[in-house]
């Protein structure tokens, strides 16, 4: 590593841990802000001689980074950035502070996938899903798709692992190929985790047409464009590999959804010569992730976190959450974006039944759009408020990414 | 309104639903079902034909390509346009609003549109992102306009129209107007489900449907806190 690079990333560490210990954040970010501010190279430095993943898409990437670091660990040490910093500064961050590792697993923010491939030229990345999220400042999904393409298209050496149940995603991953000019296809290992969300897939990326369902398939009817075949999928409470062989999954988080995680983390595994059965019971060990899932007791009551960001992964926090009293948190700050539209995108009909709360800065946006869907609900002024107003016994936090980071920070960071 | 229910027509969801769009259709049911009226909610997809007779029709917002598809496959159907002509209530949200004009730009393209409402898109210098504030024309008896416009279009208006409202925050057309009517062909550029925040422009469209001028009142008790919120959080970010 040159001289520059050594001294950026020892300031890096130092930054990330006096922002610890003032308490002051996971120290995430900080460090490697200051690092590439000394080199602005540093990221690739530290990322030369690691067999790096990176893990990217709308929903999912966190847990399934978390879930795949622990699978690559049957072969050896692996950094990763596991506090939900996925941009090029939490990147960097991790590394530095990791110090020398073989493997790294990275959660990338979409919107950075391009510039992080350039940077940390890893050996596999894979691909999750897209959907609709934070429209105010993000990509629409139908250009995210093809951001992703052109960042393939310019590495066809990465393997890639992609979601073969989301049209977007299949089409980012499958460039078209030029054998004249030296333009081969990707490798591509596709898995299927099934799709609940399907709102921002029915027009074709390639053609416009508008693309059918029947069960699991899915296929334009104007092009080519279809679900290939996966290797990967999941059955049951397990994972069936490319040989057909099953294993079953036994995971410390709930729902289906994270059994489809689990699939993917073991794929993403295989290419760096994992064995799934080597690796499976590793996932177990995985209890809550930067407080997503975290359990805590407070006043009698088991209180359970669950994140949702955007209308595909509200959806599946439905399905994960237990028929128990509720309390739903939304704030529209910088990072959730500014825009509480898609409230009207998700169905709320499935809380029906349950004791619903409901607090966050913009309680009267979810207010009227329950009231819209016949969800009876109680206004509470707080967090302890709701505590309060529910029996003994577990209370189900479903919460946008602030309102959820306020809600940890009430609970002592839980992790 | 159409002999048994009021039929709300909530047009191609699968191009034109970029965010929330869903909500104007559940808020209009909602409101017509509380007040004892039978509703039906048609969903068409852009490649089913267009019924024209049904009471209200709903066109939300859409990336470019959708936008630019489902104008043509209006104007190809017909149906929006003889809904108009035999009186039925339109109500166009953003890129459902501009489509309703004489023409509009998408991807760098002039698209023609379906000339239901005299004004003509453009792409502005910027994107208008934000809290989005009007006051109404006086004509139509509405509290001010509360929305979130998400749009990179500028659109100007023809004499055959009215400016919904006159900017007070925000953007819409272009800074000073916000939003067309005429008839009862309303578009704007308050986007997604901007009738969650203006329960009075939703009765107004029923109030059109119906032909009654006076429909029961409803506890609007949330979207009123949700109104003084918003308005509130728009005063104080004009402070600072």
């Amino acid at each position: 590593m040159p001289l520059r690079a050594k001294v950026a990333s020892s300031v890096s560490r130092t930054a990330g841990a006096l922002s610890r210990a003032a308490g002051r954040g996971d120290g995430s970010v900080i460090g490697g802000w200051i690092g590439l501010k000394i080199d602005p190279d540093l990221l690739a430095h530290l990322s030369a001689g690691r067999a790096i993943a990176l893990v990217s898409g709308t929903n999912g990437k966190t847990t399934t980074t978390r879930l795949t670091t622990a699978a690559v660990g049957v072969l050896g040490r692996v950094a990763t950035n596991s506090f939900g910093a996925n941009m090029p500064t939490g990147h960097t961050s991790a590394l530095a502070r990791a110090g020398s590792t073989p493997y790294a697993v990275l959660e990338v923010d979409e919107h950075y996938l391009a510039q992080v491939l350039e940077a940390t030229e890893p050996h596999v990345v894979a691909l999750l899903n897209l959907s609709r999220d934070q429209l105010d400042r993000a990509k629409e999904v139908a250009m995210m798709a093809q951001l992703w393409r052109a960042a393939l298209v310019r590495h066809p050496d990465i393997r890639v692992v992609a979601n073969a149940d989301d049209p977007m995603v299949v089409w980012a991953a499958t460039p078209p190929a030029d054998p004249a000019r030296g333009i081969h296809p990707p490798h591509v290992t596709w898995f299927s985790a099934g799709q609940r969300w399907l709102d921002d897939s029915w027009v074709c990326p390639e053609c416009g047409s508008t693309i059918q369902r029947s069960g699991e398939q899915w296929w334009c009817s104007g092009c080519p464009l279809r679900r290939p075949e996966p290797q990967w999928t999941v059955e049951d409470d397990g994972v069936t590999d490319p040989t057909g062989a099953w294993h079953k999954v036994t995971l410390q988080l709930p729902g289906k959804v994270n059994v489809g995680n689990a699939a993917t983390a073991l794929a993403v595994a295989a290419e760096f010569g994992v064995r799934p059965v080597d690796a499976v019971s590793r996932l177990g060990s995985v209890a809550s992730v930067a407080g997503r899932y975290a359990q805590v007791q407070r006043d009698g009551r088991n209180i359970r976190l669950l994140l949702a960001k955007n209308p595909a992964s509200w959806l599946e926090a439905f399905d994960m959450a237990d028929e128990a009293p509720t309390l739903l948190s939304i704030n529209a700050r910088d990072p959730d974006g500014l825009d509480t539209s898609w409230l009207f995108d998700v169905d709320f009909a499935p809380l029906r039944g349950r004791q619903v709360l409901i607090t966050g800065d913009r309680a009267y946006d979810l207010a009227v759009r329950l009231d819209v869907n016949d969800v009876p609900f109680q206004h509470v002024r707080s967090f302890d408020d709701a505590v309060r107003a529910v029996p003994p016994g577990r209370l189900e936090v479903i919460a946008n990414y602030t309102a959820f980071q306020d809600i940890r920070a009430e609970l002592d960071r839980v992790n | 309104m159409s002999t048994e229910s009021l039929r709300i027509v909530w047009v191609y969801p699968d191009l034109l639903s970029t965010y929330g769009d869903r909500g104007n259709a559940l808020i209009l049911a909602r409101r017509a079902q509380r007040r004892g009226m039978p509703v039906e909610v048609l969903e068409i997809r852009s490649d089913q034909r267009l019924p024209a007779a049904a009471d209200i029709y709903l066109i939300g917002g859409g990336e470019d390509g959708p936008q630019a598809l489902g104008a043509q496959r209006l104007l190809a159907d017909g149906g929006l346009h003889r809904a108009v002509a035999q009186g039925s209530v339109v109500f166009g949200v953003c890129a459902g609003y501009q489509l309703l004009g004489t023409s509009f730009f998408a991807k760098g393209t002039k698209y023609a549109g379906l000339e239901l409402l005299d004004l003509a898109s453009d792409r502005g210098p910027t994107r208008a992102v934000g809290e989005l504030a009007g006051e109404i024309d006086q004509r139509l008896g509405l509290p001010a306009l509360s929305g979130f416009e998400n749009h990179g279009g500028r659109t100007r208006l023809g004499p055959e129209v009215a400016p919904l409202a006159r900017v007070t925050t925000g953007i819409g057309n272009d800074g000073v107007t916000e939003g067309a009517w005429r008839g009862k062909l309303l578009g704007t550029y308050s986007h997604g489900p901007a009738l969650a925040r203006n329960p009075a422009l939703a009765d107004l469209l029923l109030r059109w449907a119906t032909g009654v001028h006076q429909l029961p009142p409803l506890d609007d008790t949330w979207s009123d806190r949700l109104r003084n919120e918003r308005r509130a959080a728009v005063a104080a970010a004009a402070r600072a």
